[in-house]
């Protein structure tokens, strides 16, 4: 979908009004606020990706396809191009200087590198979930309020409820609900992590990507965000770049496994960790290198 | 994405209003960016375009080389101001080299927290005072320690106001500026490094030498031509204490005449001669020059330094 | 083997010295120009303007100067800002992370950092003359606003550096633009920036080579753009040079005012530091 930058008729809403008369009819949802359609979801498929940074080809001739509602694992050893896939998914590449990609990548059937994207919607519906969490200087409440106001919210009634209903969602809200305006980076870390996702989903992607999430945080946290993964994937489509072979064991549905830049083997978890059919896989699943 | 809702549609407008605002404010930001650094071109340009009157009259090799000034008459020799220039530098930067090199070695390597804790906040302080308060503590200090205690030693009569109170005075103030050029230059050495030579034996002053001096080199070399470049522009306050004779300078304890206090005790006053004025403009753009170019080599030697060491 | 300890020993001890030498060299400034500046201070140095007979040793104060000063750098500070916080944001932000033309434009902010005042003046005094500007204090704010431009965007720019790509990625992600990011940003490094503009509002207020053509001296207070302005740094600087000791005194009063605001300014610059990094995540 491209949205025209000047659109000639601009109507211009009285917000406040119409907000109003929404809220007392009881229409707003604070899980379907931007209307997202169902019907229109479907998966990521990577074809033909390379990606080159200051002249290091660090993908090569990628070709993927993400399957929704399920978590897909990319395991590899480091440095074999996992986070630089995850970002690539999410034009997050585009900041980072010598930066040559080809290749495409489609969501939802939208080209994602075509020439005059429109990026920020699609960023949209995709949440990225760092390996160290990340709040943002703000306080609890703003950080997870901060998706919903730049794409257009602002009503503060509708606010409460959508950082209500997310903070529940994850769990977070009887921990933290006496001190929703004090600065997020008072809590423990694996709070953050947990308020980083709440606020991800709280602008409603339909992708959640996920960068080693666990691997700053101590085993009971890890495990709350496992958890929390197992119960998301029946909405959401969860791509989860992983070190350890064993959460790849525990909460995998579809793995890909990478090495040098290539993807070597992608399949269901079942069939790779059963029976793999490449060398490389069988020597990597065997803890011959890592 | 469907379009049933209101909110939907109010989500379209704005996305499209959004973006527009980071489109405009990204232009903006460039136009300021632009200019600011195009400023660096106007001032070479304006000050070029300035002194082009003398140097149609003469040579730019008769002008640095003569040392006659009789700017009524229209002699420009820029001689005395540059060698005093020079002078005035050198000494600072003879004394202070190696005070800063060991306060930042004794800083970085040696000293404990607490140290540290009371000896960076001082330098901030001698950083941030103004160049008018070191002149008038040279001329309250500096000047009659010179002329009463040290000068008697060395020439029968001296005011005190000569090219070594204005080196000294100088010195203090491009001090804190090397301290923390040549801090940073050590933090940003490995600590591997460090204990790879301590575990082999040697003492902490020989990792010093041999690994740490060894390594920053270059980047000792770019700091130190930092701090000339720094030094060369000052102005009040070596206005104040240089005494502001116009004479090849012999001695140290005899007056010299630097580039910026010639610009400063002349301009705005003379131009009712065109020539001088643009003499004066000439002086200007020798500083300019200089500064430039010595920024520009210690900032590259730097950034390439930093490259290597990361 | 001996001798090794011997250099360590030696060493060690030149250290100290000279590291205490830079203490003695802060203590010495400090001393004298407050030991000085009190005999000469009273209240009506700081309330008073020159009386008629100011300047052979006869009654009235500085206030023309502090005034001016205040005026100069308190503009020149504000225009200062509106043009360098935009550039900091753009190099940091719109601009990729290593991209050349950022680096350009770091090595041409280099540059300026280093041009001597002196020069700003000349500089700044060619183009008024060009315009038909006499010495005033508009002239002393358009140069004093050049000569911050370069310190401010440097020290900022060193603290926008430091912001965590992680954070920036956070806020993309959401579907935030590039514009929207800064204004997450500017919660992590505004008491950075702000610490940083206090230090070189301290450099700008104590620079009098720039100011000296392009202000002028008067011994009034200012009252248009078109009228000249006193300065601290110059009321030091002119009265030093007068013949008459009672003058002089009086230079090292301005002395000890000019320190005084430097200090408290730097002070100020650290207390923001430590009590306003409340959203900040470390």
């Amino acid at each position: 979908m491209n949205i025209p930058l000047l659109n000639k008729k601009i109507k211009w809403y009285n917000r406040s009004d119409w907000n109003e008369t929404e809220l007392k009819k009881g229409f707003f949802r604070p899980d379907q606020k931007f209307c997202t359609d169902d019907s229109r979801r479907s998966n990521i498929v990577v074809e033909h990706l390379n990606v080159s940074i200051q002249e290091n080809l660090i993908l090569k001739d990628v070709s993927a396809t993400i399957p929704d509602r399920k978590i897909t694992c990319i395991i590899g050893p480091s440095g074999c191009g996992k986070s630089t896939l995850l970002k690539s998914l999410n034009r997050l590449l585009d900041y980072t200087e010598g930066v040559k990609v080809a290749g495409k990548v489609l969501v939802d059937g939208e080209e994602l590198y075509a020439p005059g994207v429109e990026i920020t919607h699609i960023r949209r519906k995709m949440g990225l979930f760092s390996q160290r969490p990340c709040p943002l200087p703000m306080s609890i409440y703003d950080n997870i309020a901060y998706g919903c106001r730049i794409h257009g919210i602002r009503n503060r009634k509708k606010l409460n409820m959508v950082v209500r209903h997310y903070l529940q969602a994850v769990g977070l809200w009887e921990e933290v609900k006496e001190r929703l305006h004090t600065p997020a980076g008072r809590m423990s870390i694996g709070q953050q992590q947990r308020l980083c996702l709440a606020r991800g989903l709280a602008v409603e992607p339909q992708f959640i990507l996920a960068d080693e999430a666990t691997s700053a945080l101590d085993p009971i946290s890890s495990k709350t965000i496992e958890d929390l993964f197992l119960k998301l994937k029946e909405e959401y489509a969860i791509v989860l770049v992983t070190h350890t072979l064993r959460q790849a064991l525990r909460i995998a549905d579809y793995v890909i496994f990478m090495y040098m830049g290539e993807i070597i083997e992608a399949g269901s978890a079942e069939q790779i960790f059963k029976n793999p059919q490449k060398e490389l896989t069988q020597k990597y699943l065997a803890g011959v290198f890592s | 994405m469907n379009t049933t809702g209101e909110e939907c549609k109010i989500a379209q407008k704005t996305s499209g209003i959004r973006l527009l605002k980071d489109k405009m404010a990204g232009s903006v930001m460039l136009t300021f960016t632009l200019v600011s650094v195009l400023l660096v071109v106007l001032i070479g340009i304006g000050l070029m375009i300035k002194s082009m009157p003398i140097l149609h009259e003469k040579s730019l090799w008769e002008l640095l080389c003569t040392s006659k000034w009789k700017p009524m008459r229209g002699d420009f020799g820029f001689l005395p101001f540059i060698l005093g220039s020079l002078w005035v530098t050198i000494i600072a930067i003879i004394w202070t080299l190696p005070v800063a090199l060991f306060t930042a070695i004794f800083l970085t390597e040696n000293s404990r927290t607490w140290v540290k804790k009371i000896v960076f906040p001082a330098l901030d302080i001698l950083a941030g005072l103004p160049s008018v308060v070191y002149g008038v503590w040279g001329i309250l200090v500096i000047v009659p320690w010179i002329s009463d205690w040290l000068a008697p030693h060395f020439v029968e009569y001296s005011t005190g106001y000569s090219t070594l109170a204005a080196g000294i005075v100088l010195g203090i103030m491009i001090l804190p500026l090397l301290i923390s050029l040549f801090v940073e230059l050590f933090s940003s050495v490995p600590r591997e490094l460090r204990e790879a030579s301590l575990s082999l034996g040697a003492t902490r002053w020989q990792t010093t030498k041999y690994v740490l001096l060894k390594r920053t080199f270059p980047g000792i070399v770019a700091s130190v031509t930092l701090a000339i470049s720094r030094a060369m522009g000052e102005t009040i306050a070596v206005l104040m204490v240089c005494g502001n004779i116009v004479q090849l300078p012999e001695s140290l304890f005899d007056g010299c005449y630097p580039l910026p206090a010639l610009i400063a005790n002349n301009y705005g006053e003379m131009l009712s001669l065109p020539l001088y004025e643009s003499a004066l403009m000439l002086a200007a753009l020798i500083l300019f020059v200089v500064v430039f170019v010595f920024n520009i080599v210690s900032r590259l030697i730097l950034r390439k330094l930093e490259q290597k060491l990361m | 083997m001996k001798l090794k300890f011997i250099e360590e020993k030696a060493v060690k001890g030149i250290m100290l010295i000279t590291t205490l030498l830079v203490f003695l060299f802060v203590g010495s400034i400090l001393y004298t120009i407050v030991k000085n500046g009190w005999r000469a201070m009273s209240w009506e140095m700081i309330t008073d303007l020159p009386g008629g007979g100011f300047y052979i040793g006869k009654e009235g104060g500085l206030l023309n100067a502090i005034v001016g000063s205040l005026y100069i750098v308190g503009a020149s500070t504000v225009l200062g800002l509106a043009v360098s916080i935009p550039v900091v944001f753009y190099l940091n932000i719109y601009l990729k992370k290593n991209a050349k033309r950022g680096s350009i434009a770091r090595l041409a902010y280099d540059v300026l950092f280093g041009i001597p005042s002196i020069v700003y003046g000349a500089f700044a005094f060619t183009i008024m003359i060009y315009f038909g500007l006499k010495t005033s204090l508009a002239g002393g704010i358009i140069v004093i606003t050049l000569l911050i431009i370069p310190i401010f965007i440097r020290s900022m720019d060193e603290i926008a550096r430091e912001l965590p790509q992680d954070m920036l990625n956070a806020s993309y992600s959401l579907g935030a633009t590039r514009y929207e990011t800064i204004k997450v940003v500017v919660r992590q490094i505004a008491p950075g920036i702000a610490t940083a503009t206090l230090l070189s509002i301290g450099r700008a207020i104590g620079d009098a080579a720039a100011v000296l053509f392009t202000a002028g001296y008067t011994d009034n207070i200012p009252t248009s753009l078109g009228q000249p302005a006193a300065t601290l740094p110059l009321a030091v600087f002119f009265q030093l040079s007068s013949p008459i000791p009672a003058v002089q005194e009086r230079a090292y009063a301005a002395a000890l005012i000019l320190t005084g605001i430097v200090l408290i300014l730097s002070i100020l610059g650290r207390i923001i530091t430590n009590r306003f990094s409340r959203n900040k995540i470390q």
